[in-house]
């Protein structure tokens, strides 16, 4: 076990844990962010997308030893009051279905957006590549990611 | 203990729609019956945040509280078809509510209390449109009775709206709350002679109503199973037998406890090689403080297993079987006319196998559960369960406890498909926290739900078309085998059910003189289950295929052919040809029958939709299908093209769909939305295979789901308006897809497809 500082959500914390332990699992259980979800472990289906120092990363196979010293953010601290555009447009179009996977899917949409404010259907079908949604909502995915765009 | 699946089982055995029909008596018994969070009764007062709130609760569904809060119980399970909206706002139209202010409430698994919860079969609609009708309806002229006393008029003159009754000649308007008073005198209407509102003057049935939990979803706060937390909680990951029956000999718990945040490690036992739909399986539990921390642990246990007798399952090798059996004559499960005769004076004839492969469920959210035993020996549940009551019962048994000792709480379900109708994993958390005294959450890796699923299972199809002199299809004999969802409970249940064969095959609903439909007998060495559309997916990709073909041979359009085929619009029963029952999703059939006209029409449309013929003529590769399932019908057209690097791409999807009358339009679209992009991972991508009795993949990276940039891009529903009775659009966009999908890509390869996945055309 060891301590880590961390800087979650803009807020500095500490956390006593087994350094190999997974973001996701740091956030899920010991800092009660349940917003991030666990769908597979090993970075291939994206429903634990937060951003570290603004990029879109898989939290399940992100030791948290790694994290100390880089801001993150998790769904939770994506806006303060749910009104991001990618939010916004998400809502707008009823994009979600069981809504699990849709964290993930919307921390990658908005790291898309903010370094991309207006990409094509090319780049974001190539940037959400690491979602998978079971459900199959990825056309109101692409077409929310363009009504965000607009507004960018 | 099995419970009734109308799907599998026929009318007769479900007793579903039950909804409350309260004398005055019964309506005070339910008052003083009520607890916690639902308030039910006009007697029944508490004090609230501003004195005294009463709450008028004309049935079980809904309530009134003296604060203007209507509050209507969901009662079946939301996994993402929008049910938790859909039903409630059947509810509040009929009622008059205010939609935008209504609080949606998750039912406890309580069948005594809200009826059948089995969100399964796609039957939600099916069942409660006109339950939930009634329930606003006895509120809303209990609310215009009373509103006509206070003011002295005929309540014929008054309607509600938003929250209010309205009596339009005079202008008044009273909230509904500002009515309990006077409600408490009024009484339960009869409920043969309810009035129910006109369909066209619904406010939200038949429009595009946003789901309840979307902003919560957006904004990362919906709760899941995985989800749940209590006080004390404990974490446990299980290692499973990796072979259906198999049995633990030795583990290695001090290596497990060694790990930081490890506490206990619990043996869970199996129920043999069949061990039914509801039991865990044989195991090793790491309880610990902590997911990593279990998760480690597990990963140092060293279990040593007998594998017992299903260790040398291979399933290329029973594939080989079933193929060599649909060469043989079968069981007889329906028969018309005379097929050997037929063939004997056939010009052509055609025969093609057909295979498709075991699927996982892959629901997004892994199984997982909190279960927490109390010191006063009742066990309350959190779940993502699609069937609470099936899972109370279950536990309940498990523990040798009485049901009424065991709450289910009803969490979000991240997906279900069919996967979280068993509750194995619901017992593993109540057994496990009797077990340690504390509560417990079960969590499923990735790994675990790909190896221990309730899979769909594979399958062999062999059909033979014979065609006259004048090319009219004469003769189709059908053969068709998988080991059965029965085969998981008994060693003896070797032929599909009368319920799965009714999914899409002895339910042949084309105008062919000599009919022969047969099964054929093949064991069940994992566990099988039910994938949304269930026996249906491999079915009509074998049907549909094939009448793709027999079109060509024919020289025909397939559409037109299709048309043709379904003869003159008539409604079919089956009955007389059927060697067995049929089921028919649960219903009657004089209620539900097969209308060919209804199948034409939704044919029709998709055919100008899609402007399929100048498609044609314009060289397009498209394909189609049609298909009923759960009694409600369907035809889709793909097209296909391959981009500038030559990947093959699905551009546009077109569907037609009869569910009945609409309820919540934009949830029907987004079903047929997702059903496209879930079939495509059927028809495309995902396939389980078994060697040595285990399963060959792991997660993800081995089964595949379609991403976005395989996933069909443009998808368009059109929805047939209509007057009968609404059915469900849960499963029925899946099954037609994946052979229009088929027979799109034979336009464009030239090659027919007879074994699914088709991988190679997308790499």
């Amino acid at each position: 076990m060891a301590q880590f500082s961390l800087n979650i959500n803009g807020k500095s914390v500490q956390v006593d844990v087994d350094p190999n332990t997974p973001l996701l699992w740091v956030l899920r259980d010991h800092l009660d962010l349940v917003g991030t979800k666990f769908g597979c472990g090993i970075a291939q289906c994206g429903a634990c997308t937060v951003h570290v120092d603004g990029e879109a990363v898989r939290s399940c196979s992100y030791p948290i030893s790694i994290v100390e010293d880089k801001k993150v953010v998790t769904i939770e601290g994506l806006s303060e009051k749910g009104d991001h555009p990618v939010q916004k447009a998400w809502v707008e179009h009823d994009v979600p279905q069981c809504g699990y996977c849709q964290s993930g899917q919307i921390m990658s949409a908005a790291s898309l957006l903010a370094r991309n404010p207006k990409p094509t259907d090319e780049e974001i079908t190539s940037a959400m590549n690491g979602n998978i949604c079971r459900c199959g909502t990825y056309t109101r995915i692409k077409a929310a990611i363009k009504t965000a765009s607009q507004t960018l | 203990m099995i419970p009734k699946f109308p799907f599998l089982s026929g009318p007769k055995t479900s007793n579903r729609s039950k909804v409350f029909r309260p004398s005055r008596r019964e309506f005070l018994k339910i008052g003083s019956l009520a607890s916690g969070a639902f308030l039910i009764g006009v007697n029944f007062q508490c004090s609230g945040p501003k004195g005294e709130i009463r709450t008028f609760a004309p049935n079980a569904y809904l309530s009134i509280n003296s604060d203007n809060e209507v509050r209507i119980i969901a009662h079946r399970s939301e996994m993402g078809t929008g049910i938790r909206t859909s039903l409630p706002m059947i509810v509040a139209d009929e009622l008059g509510a205010d939609w935008k202010s209504v609080k949606i409430e998750q039912a406890v698994g309580d069948e005594a209390t809200y009826g059948d919860q089995n969100t399964d079969g796609s039957y939600s609609i099916r069942m409660f449109f006109e339950p939930m009708r009634r329930a606003g309806a006895t509120a809303r002229h209990m609310l215009l009775e009373a509103a006509g006393k206070k003011w002295e008029v005929d309540p014929a003159g008054c309607d509600t709206e938003n929250g209010q009754v309205i009596h339009a000649a005079s202008g008044q308007q009273i909230k509904f709350a500002d009515l309990i008073d006077l409600l408490q005198d009024m009484e339960i209407p009869d409920q043969e002679t309810l009035k129910l509102r006109k369909l066209s003057d619904y406010k939200l049935i038949g429009k595009d109503v946003p789901i309840y939990d979307v902003k919560d979803i957006a904004h990362g706060k919906a709760l899941f199973g995985a989800d749940m937390d209590l006080p004390g909680q404990q974490i446990a990951v299980i290692e499973r037998s990796p072979v259906v029956g198999a049995k633990v000999i030795n583990y290695a718990e001090d290596k497990a406890l060694e790990i930081p945040g490890v506490n206990r490690v619990i043996k869970i036992s199996g129920n043999g090689a069949h061990p039914g739909l509801n039991k865990p399986l044989e195991g090793i539990a790491v309880i610990a403080d902590n997911t990593w921390a279990a998760i480690k642990g597990r990963a140092a246990l060293q279990v040593e297993w007998d594998l017992g007798d299903n260790k040398d399952y291979q399933c290329a090798a029973q594939m080989e079987d079933m193929i060599r059996e649909t060469l043989e004559d079968g069981k007889l499960r329906r028969e018309k006319g005379d097929v050997k005769t037929a063939f004997g004076s056939s010009g052509t004839v055609l025969e093609k196998t057909y295979r498709a492969p075991y699927y996982a469920h892959a629901t997004i959210e892994p199984p997982a559960a909190l279960a927490h035993y109390k010191a006063d020996g009742t066990v309350e549940i959190w779940a993502p369960t699609q069937h609470p009551q099936w899972a109370r019962d279950s536990v309940a048994e498990a523990l040798e406890l009485d049901a009424a000792n065991v709450r289910v709480n009803v969490t979000l379900l991240g997906g279900g498909f069919g996967r979280k109708s068993k509750p194995d994993y619901v017992v593993e958390a109540a057994l496990l926290s009797r077990a340690i005294k504390k509560p417990v959450r079960v969590q499923w890796t990735r790994e675990d739900d790909i190896h221990h699923d309730f899979y769909h299972s594979h399958s062999a199809q062999r059909i033979k078309a014979g065609l006259d002199a004048q090319g009219k299809l004469i003769a189709w004999n059908h053969h068709t085998v998988f080991p059965a969802i029965g085969g998981t409970s008994s060693a003896d249940e070797l032929h599909p059910s009368d319920g799965e064969m009714g999914l899409g095959c002895t339910d042949f609903p084309y105008d062919v003189p000599n009919i022969r439909i047969e099964s054929h007998e093949a064991k069940a060495h994992t566990r099988i289950g039910w994938l949304r559309s269930v026996s249906n997916i491999h079915h009509a990709f074998a049907i549909s295929g094939m009448l793709d073909e027999i079109a060509e041979v024919r020289g025909m359009d397939p559409v037109e052919h299709t048309l043709s085929l379904l003869g003159e619009d008539r409604q079919l029963s089956f009955n007389e040809e059927m060697k067995g029952e049929y089921p028919n999703y649960g219903e009657d059939i004089t209620a539900y029958p097969w209308d060919t006209a209804r199948m034409k029409r939704v044919i029709e449309r998709v055919s100008t939709e899609a402007n399929w013929s100048k498609s044609i003529q314009d060289g397009k590769a498209v394909g189609f299908a049609a298909h009923k399932s759960f009694l409600t019908y369907v035809a889709c057209i793909v097209e296909v093209s391959r981009d500038e690097n030559g990947k093959i791409i699905v551009p546009v999807v077109h569907y037609a769909v009869d569910c009945g009358i609409p309820v919540n339009t934009d949830r029907i679209r987004s079903q047929f939305e997702g059903g496209a992009q879930f079939a495509s991972s059927l028809a495309m991508s995902s396939a389980i295979n078994f060697e040595n009795g285990q399963v060959r993949q792991n997660n993800f990276d081995s089964y595949q789901i379609i991403r976005m940039p395989q996933a069909p891009k443009q998808i368009y529903t059109h929805i047939i308006e209509s007057q009968e009775k609404p059915t469900g659009v849960g499963e029925p966009p899946v099954p037609p897809f994946i052979p229009a999908l088929c027979n799109a890509l034979y336009q464009l390869n030239g090659k027919r497809i007879y074994e699914l996945p088709v991988k190679e055309a997308f790499v």
